[in-house]
């Protein structure tokens, strides 16, 4: 027990600026300015977080520590909320303010201290420093009355979310599991076999490279009216954008991938008489499988932005990029915020899921290997 | 001789037959690499002729060719006049037919296969049924001291074993002639000792023909039933010593200090002395 509370280094000072927070205002109500003793609910969660820091030496592991001061910075992000719900106004609340402010510092430590536990509990860091991000937004925007139309609270967006959940759900089925999907397997599958044929037939290489610079050099905003001309309103015209976007890195990372085996793997290929087709499935692809990933990760995102975009241009009345547009205009910026959500969302579950793919299929690179 | 003989570890005298079957005949072979100013002479008219059981080594500077020859033996490199032929073929036929296996400086294995898929690699090209690939896998890393390392990776392997994977995997179809470029190039001195004692068992026990290129006069001597010493500017053969004279051929680490050793080291570094220009 000693040895851990040895292990773990000294709290750093910031966190008690929180101590001043008593001198100054808690909250103002009908333009008179409340101070602590005034505000017992406050007082109570005050107390707790002080607590906590004291307390912090007392669980015999940095988990038991970390959890403590969690509970203490918890307490903080409550108190504007509680405030808030009893009706008070908080802009001109230094002393809240310091506290929140205090606790999002102690904040600091509990991560440090999780980032050096070992075990499963080393994910929950990332996770907590994403909640807190949300939380001091929710806390923000709403004790200092940002304009919704600017910057509408996460809760707001969270209600939008649920009372549309049947229009995002259309939207998302409409943008990802039609255009997106559809898009990016033509446009990296096609990436991957014009690939494959510039590598046995040198000149297409050289004459496909410049124009794949041209084309990433192409905005998307031009190409989509375009392509919404050539093929119409439909999912048809959102894959082509995509395929437009996502076919030129797809096929140079592929050729590199292609020449990265090494001359002697080559030569041994070789030796043993095996042909092209032979070399290809059994040594030259497995070498070129990192820079596949490469590319199918960055078209991955690149594939939602062309999707969504394209939509701008013309699309059934359906596809988060229609409802963007639409809900901008008005002026229902909670939706607009809820559609952006989900399509953050979407796209870090589809980079994160080829991620895994990765790690999975390519555990041999370097960059994974375990001994 | 018998044709089928099952390999067994006892001490053939050299020349029994009164002619010995030629497997690699090299003649007047001339390869020029022409660079951006000048053309450079890799080998320059080199003719040499290996017998079925020998063990040839070439040793000489760097420059001098002798990695070159070996890979014109295996069809990785073509020359520019002269003849090769391998087992009474062209190198061509014999790469097509599998007539060697050819271990080189690095281990070149593949990381994303185990090391027993390495060594059945070049038995799956040939297209083997799964049981029989599985089976002559085993026994080749056997026969490399590798058993029980099977399912392991080879970057989980030292470079030493690295190096044994990729001779069990050059043994496992079992070629007649085995072409070693520099394959212990990179192994510290002790590891290389031990991997020179396995090599001379192995080559005893499967009386395969091999041709080593090495840096090392020790090795060579150690090794060889001939040495060639090459030259470089142009790449040539200054000498080639026959060491079956004056060595047995079931050797041990200690005959490294028997008059007779020391007498072909002697005369191995003479002619690499001999070839060698300190000028440039």
């Amino acid at each position: 027990m000693s040895r851990s509370n040895m292990a773990r280094p000294i709290m750093a000072p910031w966190p008690l600026v929180m101590l001043a927070a008593p001198l100054l205002p808690f909250a103002a109500q009908d333009g008179t300015a409340l101070f602590l003793p005034q505000l017992p609910i406050a007082l109570v969660l005050f107390a707790l977080t002080v607590a906590a820091i004291l307390a912090r030496r007392l669980p015999g592991s940095a988990l038991g520590e970390a959890l403590l001061l969690l509970a203490g910075v918890a307490a903080a992000y409550a108190a504007p909320l509680v405030l808030l719900r009893q009706g008070h106004a908080l802009s001109q609340a230094g002393g809240l303010w310091l506290y929140v402010a205090g606790a999002t510092l102690l904040l600091w430590r509990v991560l440090a201290l999780l980032a050096g536990v070992n075990g499963p509990v080393r994910l929950a860091g990332p996770a907590l420093f994403g909640l807190a991000l949300v939380m001091l937004w929710e806390i923000l925007t709403r004790g200092f009355q940002v304009p919704t139309i600017l910057l509408p609270p996460p809760s707001l967006v969270l209600t939008a979310f649920a009372a549309n959940a049947a229009d995002l759900w259309d939207d998302f089925r409409q943008t990802v599991l039609i255009s997106v999907l559809r898009g990016y397997l033509i446009g990296c599958g096609a990436g991957f076999l014009m690939a494959i044929l510039a590598d046995r037939v040198p000149f297409l290489a050289r004459g496909l490279l410049p124009l794949g610079n041209l084309a990433s050099a192409v905005p998307v905003v031009g190409i989509a009216p375009i392509m919404v001309m050539w093929f119409g309103f439909d999912w048809q015209s959102k894959a082509a954008v995509i395929v437009v976007m996502t076919f030129f890195p797809m096929l140079i990372n592929t050729l590199a991938g292609l020449q990265s085996a090494e001359r002697i793997q080559l030569d041994l290929m070789r030796s043993y008489g095996a042909g092209y087709w032979r070399t290809l499935a059994m040594l030259r692809l497995p070498c070129a499988l990192p820079f596949l990933f490469n590319g199918l990760k960055i078209n991955s995102t690149l594939a939602l932005i062309g999707a969504i975009v394209a939509e701008f241009f013309g699309t059934p009345v359906v596809g988060m990029g229609f409802r963007i547009s639409t809900q901008v205009a008005r002026m229902n910026l909670d939706v607009v915020w809820a559609t952006i959500a989900v399509a953050a969302l979407t796209g870090s579950l589809l980079y994160g899921a080829l991620a895994l793919a990765e790690r999975h299929v390519t555990a041999w690179h370097p960059s994974f290997r375990k001994r | 001789m018998p044709a089928a003989q099952p390999a067994p570890l006892t001490l053939v005298p050299p020349a029994a037959d009164a002619a010995p079957r030629t497997i690699v005949d090299v003649r007047n072979l001339t390869l020029t690499y022409q660079t951006a100013d000048h053309p450079v002479y890799a080998l320059s008219d080199v003719s040499l002729s290996i017998s079925k059981g020998d063990f040839i080594s070439l040793i000489g500077p760097s420059g001098c060719g002798k990695t070159t020859l070996m890979r014109v033996v295996a069809d990785l490199e073509q020359p520019t006049s002269g003849e090769v032929t391998v087992n009474g073929m062209t190198p061509e036929q014999a790469r097509l037919k599998r007539a060697y296996g050819y271990v080189f400086q690095a281990p070149a294995l593949y990381p994303w296969r185990t090391v027993e898929r390495n060594v059945m690699l070049p038995l799956e090209i040939m297209g083997l049924p799964r049981a029989e690939r599985q089976q002559r896998a085993r026994e080749q890393l056997d026969l490399v001291g590798l058993s029980g390392f099977e399912r392991k990776f080879p970057w989980q392997l030292s470079g030493g074993m690295q190096q044994r994977v990729s001779i069990a995997r050059a043994l496992a179809f079992n070629p007649d002639l085995l072409l070693m470029d520099e394959p212990f190039g990179a192994l510290d001195e002790i590891t290389r000792d031990h991997l020179n004692l396995q090599l001379t068992r192995l080559w005893l026990g499967t009386r395969k023909t091999c041709i080593f290129v090495t840096h090392s006069i020790a090795e060579a001597v150690f090794l060889s039933t001939r040495i060639v010493v090459m030259s470089p500017r142009p790449g040539r053969i200054l000498d080639v010593i026959d060491c079956d004279r004056d060595l047995p051929r079931e050797r041990t680490l200690d005959i490294r200090e028997s008059p007779e050793f020391q007498r072909i080291a002697h005369r191995v570094r003479e002619g690499l002395m001999e070839g060698h220009s300190y000028d440039d």
